[in-house]
């Protein structure tokens, strides 16, 4: 738009779209390589269960998100009940919690040895398994309930924002015809809301198929364990890269079909009208109902393995509270820090050149960076140390060439293979982050600001900065959470000896002592409310 | 600016951090930390030599691989058997020759080929329910009596502790009745294989099964911890296969690695390792029977009873380890 934006801004923009696709076709090549059969007899074998699994899983989780999160946040949209406005953003809250803590806490609970279950047999007098059914916890049904649990709020908020945003007077016309709520809910809000939905259950697909800790405790085997596994286990990284390319096979699907339905959901929602409509006052046992289905949703998924999580920390507090406890804290924190102002800086980077490019191409840039996060973090930790192991001995090779003694390990072997990986997976955050703010700035700012005789630069830290700051905030925010919270590649991709909070909390999760590592949960926990609440009250401000 | 000047800074500690590497060794690590930082300090005070520990619970062979010759690593600690002939099969270790070992360790528990030393020892029992089943004398073979249907709970088969003991059925009884004897146990599993050694004895206690695959050592570590002195007491240790072949020993050991630096002063730490001294700590702290046979394990360990050890030398197992992963493969053992 600008007349001449440098070519400068584009290389750079190309530049850093291919450092970050970097991993991906690193995967598709090592893939190619021959693995020694190792990849055959997984196919022999384990490989269809794995495979089965992963899709069985994705299917179950998303249904059941689906199912918790749709009668919630058309609630929460289209009625007035006791707690509504508390709800409004407690249904978030969920999203905060590590689903493999929130397993743990419902393995405890539930398993043979666990209060319901020894309740239930000293109140019948049973003695051992053999003499009653109970659905094992540690099961795929296990592992598809936690994650809905945990992953809902991804629908509920996409959902929320859907049905609010629906035409007032398509609603009154649906009244007119003679719809109470419930006809008016199947009739008009849930199919004109399916983009949304569809989007959200994308979304939750994608998390479902990266999730590694949860389904490694309950010991279903997926292709995210299976990738680490043979890996580590059979030690073939050909293998394991085979297995990887399945997986975004799988992933990648998921992405068309997400695009497919946002391209729809914005004809829909065009339409919407701006009055908001007028909501339905729930009273009497519809109240109660409302408010008990709400209560029990963010007890179940939040507040219980929350409460329990306390208590543990309460009890060892003394245990969990030492040198170390403080030092990975730092280590989640500074890297989290790190990554979020680097992902954000790319985020604006990128954006701008998009915006102000009179190029057509220059649109690629943002686009391409955005598929980092498509890669679940087992797979992204293999296209990440493939070319960064090159680099290190491409660097040490040219000192010894030299005439010096090489550095050694200086990228795959410190924290900035982390923060590099980091960096790739969240950058699609920070770019949808700064995107959406840059949608709100008027482009007669640019072209005022263009006659007054600004280069690009000083428009970008001028202009553009100033105005994007919530949105830059709020990028930030969650590329900082997202950071606290991921654990394959942290887990593969660390420094030996290094370890931060997710690594550590897991740790004793795989030791069956999460009891001893709680302290941490609960700050994991708890940094990843405070961006949740500060979005969800953004979000609203918008509304 | 003041960020990109900051973050330019913070880049080069973090790059810096990794090359001082000089003098110290580095010791790559299965083991935790807090199990052997004590025996190293020792260590340090009577050599002057700095001990850095890295612990790892899975993948220290596959990242030793990868950083070839720019590996960090001098001297690596395995906690099993397995891991350590992953080292050897990967050549990722050189013989470290010494008299000093071979006279401290055993010719049973150290490669002929000096790549690798054993440790310590442990016992892969069977424990039982004292309630339900009371002392047994067990063999392993038995585990797949459909007597047991629904009564054994065990770990992963794919852990390294249970490949090393298919790998022992394999090599005393040959694949075709070793595959029978896995179904046989697969088919009396009380549940999907989960959870560590520990944790299958909690299931004893708790009535989920009345059998349970576990090292000798966890019974030691749940005597420690409060909260499982119940579990522990709710079960018997049985030593399997007395009257014949005797019990699978599993060790944990250490080797050179390949690219050391300081291959010397990691001699010199091996070494160390396989003294009275070191021995008695490293086996007492984690509940272990010594290599080095004048040393005696801790009362605790003692007071379990003496023991008849499979007398097959450790490292002919190596040879069925590929088959033992395949098989527990072809059996869907975890599945």
């Amino acid at each position: 738009m600008i007349l001449g934006l440098p070519k400068r801004w584009s290389l750079a923009g190309y530049f850093v779209a291919l450092v970050i696709t970097l991993p991906l076709v690193a995967i598709l090549i090592q893939a190619m390589i021959p693995d020694e059969s190792v990849f055959g007899h997984l196919l022999d074998t384990v490989l269809p269960t794995y495979i089965s699994n992963t899709l069985l899983l994705m299917f179950w989780v998303c249904l059941g998100a689906i199912l918790i999160a749709t009668p919630a946040a058309w609630l929460v949209a289209k009625c007035h009940f006791p707690g509504r406005a508390i709800f409004q953003w407690a249904l978030l809250l969920p999203l905060a919690m590590p689903a493999y803590v929130v397993a743990y806490v419902y393995t405890d609970l539930l398993d043979y040895a666990g209060p319901i279950q020894s309740a239930l047999r000293s109140f019948f007098g049973w003695g051992s398994p053999q003499d009653y059914y109970f659905p094992e916890v540690r099961s795929l049904g296990g592992a598809s309930m936690m994650l809905a649990f945990v992953l809902f709020p991804y629908i509920y908020l996409l959902a929320r924002t859907a049905f609010m945003e629906q035409s007032s007077s398509l609603q009154h016309a649906t009244r007119v015809m003679g719809c109470g709520p419930w006809q008016s809910f199947w009739r008009f809000s849930l199919p004109m809301a399916r983009p949304a939905l569809a989007v959200g259950v994308a979304l939750v697909a994608m998390e479902t198929a990266a999730d590694f800790a949860t389904v490694s405790y309950f010991a279903v085997p997926t292709l995210t364990t299976a990738v680490y596994d043979t890996w580590l286990g059979y030690g073939s990284l050909s293998a394991a890269a085979k297995l990887s390319a399945i997986m975004l096979l799988v992933v990648f699907t998921m992405i068309g079909f997400e695009r497919f339905a946002r391209r729809k959901q914005q004809l829909f929602q065009k339409q919407s009208g701006a009055e908001p409509c007028e909501l339905y006052s729930l009273k009497g046992i519809k109240a109660l109902l409302a408010t008990g289905y709400c209560t029990l949703l963010l007890l179940v998924s939040f507040l219980l393995p929350f409460i329990i999580l306390l208590n543990y920390a309460w009890q060892y507090f003394d245990e969990s509270w030492h040198v170390e406890f403080l030092a990975f804290s730092f280590n989640s924190f500074y890297i989290a820090a790190i990554v979020s102002v680097i992902s954000v800086t790319l985020g604006i980077l990128l954006m701008f050149i998009s915006r102000v490019s009179p190029r057509k191409a220059d649109l690629l840039p943002s686009r391409l960076s955005s598929t980092g996060y498509a890669l679940p973090g087992t797979v992204l930790a293999i296209g990440i140390l493939v070319p960064l192991t090159y680099l290190d001995f491409a660097v040490n090779d040219l000192y010894e060439y030299l005439g010096q003694q090489g550095p050694g390990l200086i990228f795959t072997g410190s924290v900035f293979v982390l923060i590099f990986a980091f960096c790739i997976r969240f950058s699609a955050i920070a770019i949808g982050s700064v995107e959406n703010s840059y949608k709100r700035i008027s482009p007669s700012l640019d072209m005022a600001a263009i006659t007054m005789g600004l280069k690009p630069s000083s428009l970008l830290w001028r202009v553009h900065l100033p105005l994007l700051r919530k949105g830059i905030f709020a990028g930030m925010l969650l590329v900082f959470i997202e950071c606290m919270k991921e654990l394959p590649a942290a887990l593969l991709l660390r420094p030996v000896g290094f370890e931060n909070l997710a690594t550590y909390v897991f740790q004793f999760v795989s030791d069956e002592q999460l009891e001893h590592g709680a302290l941490a949960a609960i700050v994991i926990v708890l940094v990843g409310l405070v961006p949740l609440i500060y979005l969800n009250r953004s979000l609203e401000q918008q509304g | 600016m003041k960020i990109i000047k900051n973050l330019a800074v913070l880049g080069f500690v973090c790059f810096a951090s990794v090359a001082n590497a000089a003098d110290k060794l580095t010791v790559y690590s299965y083991r935790q930390a807090f199990l052997i930082d004590p025996i190293l300090n020792d260590f340090t005070k009577e050599t002057g030599i700095d001990v850095d520990v890295v612990f790892s619970k899975k993948g220290i062979a596959e990242r030793m691989m990868r950083e070839g010759r720019l590996s960090p690593a001098d001297v690596v600690l395995t906690s099993d058997f397995y891991r350590l002939m992953e080292l050897v099969d990967k050549e990722l270790v050189v013989p470290a020759s010494s008299e000093l070992l071979s006279s401290n360790i055993p010719a049973q528990y150290r490669s002929p080929d000096e790549t690798w030393y054993a440790l310590t020892m442990r016992v892969r029992n069977v424990y039982s329910s004292k309630e339900r089943l009371g002392k047994l004398n067990i063999n392993y073979e038995d585990l797949a009596d459909p007597k047991y249907k629904g009564k054994i709970c065990t770990r992963s088969g794919k852990h390294p502790y249970n490949i090393s003991l298919v790998a022992s059925m394999i090599a005393h009884h040959g694949e075709a009745e070793t595959k029978a004897w896995l179904t046989g146990l697969k088919a009396n599993l009380a549940r999907k294989p989960q959870g560590n050694d520990r944790a299958q004895v909690k299931a004893v206690k708790e009535g989920l099964c009345d059998l349970a695959i576990g090292n000798s050592y966890y019974l030691g570590k749940m005597l420690q911890d409060p909260k499982q002195v119940p579990w522990a007491e709710a079960v018997e240790i049985n030593f399997p296969n007395q009257d014949n072949l005797g019990s699978h020993i599993n060790v944990s050991g250490m080797a050179l690695a390949k690219h050391s630096r300081n291959k010397d002063n990691a001699l010199k730490l091996m070494e160390y390792l396989s003294g009275d001294k070191a021995q008695k700590a490293y086996a007492e702290v984690n509940m272990e029977y010594p290599v080095k046979a004048d040393v005696e394990p801790s009362a605790l360990v003692a007071s379990w009873g003496e023991f008849k050890a499979d007398s097959l030398p450790i490292y002919k197992l190596a040879e069925f380890h590929h088959a033992a992963v395949k098989m527990l493969d072809e059996v869907k053992f975890d599945l």
